[in-house]
């Protein structure tokens, strides 16, 4: 844990006294759990005493000041999911995992956590991988949920999955082509834009199938930074045609080859996307 | 200047002033267990309730917290504030019944038996000790932690403060732990179970050395023997 990083979460969040949950789930979402010494500097940045930020930091649910695992599993226990088998689900994840109930595994692959409810009782029991929602889980469905999220839920199969499907896009302003036929990504021609952000100015590859987020990137660019991306031919800055919908940065716009505009989030670690065909 | 009828009595008090301090100005007992002068209100432990008319209706609000208001009724001691103050007793008993205050309380209020599942907290969460900690001490050591059922007053990450100044005034105004400090004064605690318990809060190794205004302290003495 980076001091400096915490005083950047702060900064970026603290206003007017207010903020304080936004800037545990920053931490959180970096840390996968609130360390001590973090609230320690949070304490201290936004001129509170440990116990405020402690007592924000226990009183929610969603909050854990232990560190969690890669993957977090959350198992409905409110009225209908009980009712319907809940506990069974419960007791089958607990024992598949070997740990108990609101614990990680030794290997810091898997967190499971019981929960209230998720407001989907009419699909219960319900089970949450990592943001996916499982419906109707049964005793049987559980080795499969747990062996899908070690997979990782995010990857797609490409060439089975009927969602996955190659573009090819071109610059709005100059019509060049941005297809790098030289540099595969995901066993595709990759889309080439150079993109900089503080004081440094490199390429990005992009996969071109769309609903794969591959890239290769020059530099490392750290989470949540909001690119400037550019053409490579004409240099025509390709962002700010709209603003993402999700997190606000702009959004990059390219013209799809046989008609039709992709839009793409700008900053690193968004997923954000649209795809108009003509 | 607001006036305001209280038991049937007329009686006017400065705007801000609270039910509970017009009522006690007037000399009608109220029982409070989260309220100490010095400290800002905060209606936690709910005894103080008093009835107050609101058109054809009435209501039980905590005297503490609600502040005087032109021409409103205010009943102190009527069969619905009796009765709905004898289930609080009740409750505070089943969670905390060695404490000497509550034990008083009930006594005081003719309450003879407790229908819930009995329990053996040494809180009552009434917040009175973080007030101090916070508004007289300026310290800021303790807080409430959790949620619920898991609701409870410590230190952050239950480790030594940096900030306490370990002046013991957190149990000096605990109404749960006060068997323990009255038990020099045998008149005013005579069950003598305070003789049995381990104060929690003392036996700690952390607390070693706060401040002590027990003399003799019950926990120094248990330790010597």
């Amino acid at each position: 844990m980076k001091r400096e990083n915490i005083i950047d979460i702060v900064d970026k969040n603290y206003r007017n006294n207010g903020g304080i949950i936004s800037i545990l789930e920053d931490i959180q979402k970096q840390y996968s759990y609130l360390p001590a010494e973090a609230l320690k500097i949070v304490a201290e940045k936004t001129n509170r005493s440990l116990v405020d930020i402690y007592g924000v930091a226990t009183f929610y649910r969603a909050f854990s000041l232990k560190p969690r695992g890669k993957h977090l599993i959350s198992v409905c226990l409110g009225t209908a999911c009980h009712v319907r088998g809940g506990p069974v689900v419960a007791e089958e994840f607990e024992k598949q995992l070997n740990i108990k109930a609101g614990s990680t595994t030794p290997d810091r692959e898997f967190t499971l956590e019981t929960v209230n409810c998720l407001g989907a009782c009419a699909l219960g029991p319900i089970t949450v991988v990592d943001g996916r929602y499982f419906s109707n889980v049964n005793r049987v469905k559980v080795s499969k949920i747990i062996e899908k999220a070690r997979y990782g839920l995010d990857k797609v199969e490409i060439g089975t999955d009927q969602r996955i499907f190659p573009v090819e896009v071109s610059c709005p302003r100059c019509n060049h082509s941005l297809m790098d036929k030289s540099f595969d990504i995901d066993g595709h021609p990759s889309i080439r834009v150079t993109i900089s952000f503080g004081d440094t100015h490199g390429w990005l590859r992009l996969s071109s199938l769309y609903g794969s987020y591959s890239i290769e990137q020059e530099y490392k660019i750290p989470l949540d930074t909001v690119l400037n991306i550019f053409c490579p031919h004409c240099h025509a800055d390709l962002t700010g045609a709209s603003l993402c919908p999700e997190c606000a940065a702009p959004m990059v716009t390219m013209i799809v080859q046989g008609g039709g505009v992709v839009q793409i989030c700008s900053r690193r670690g968004c997923k954000e996307h649209m795809l108009d065909l003509m | 200047m607001i006036s305001l009828k209280i038991n049937g009595l007329n009686v006017s008090v400065e705007e801000g002033t609270t039910l509970l301090e017009a009522a006690r100005f007037l000399g009608f007992p109220v029982p409070t267990l989260c309220h100490t002068d010095g400290l800002t209100p905060y209606g936690a432990c709910r005894l103080c309730v008093v009835e107050i008319r609101q058109g054809s209706k009435s209501r039980l609000v905590t005297s503490c917290t609600y502040p005087a208001e032109e021409g409103l009724i205010v009943r102190t001691a009527s069969e619905r504030v009796v009765k709905a103050r004898k289930i609080i007793i009740e409750l505070l008993l089943a969670s905390c019944p060695q404490s000497k205050t509550i034990q008083d309380l009930a006594s005081a209020h003719n309450v003879r038996r407790q229908r819930f599942r009995q329990e053996y907290e040494d809180c009552i969460l009434c917040g009175l000790c973080v007030r101090y900690c916070e508004e007289q001490m300026m310290a800021k050591a303790i807080g409430f932690r959790g949620r619920g059922e898991n609701r409870s007053i410590g230190t952050p990450f239950d480790v030594p403060s940096d900030v306490c100044r370990l002046c013991g005034g957190c149990m000096y105004v605990c109404p749960a732990c006060q068997l323990r400090c009255t038990y020099t004064e045998p008149e005013k605690a005579v069950c003598g179970g305070c003789a049995n318990l381990s104060p929690p809060c003392i036996e700690k190794e952390k607390f070693d050395d706060m401040m002590c205004y027990m003399d003799p302290c019950v926990a120094c003495e248990i330790k010597k023997d």
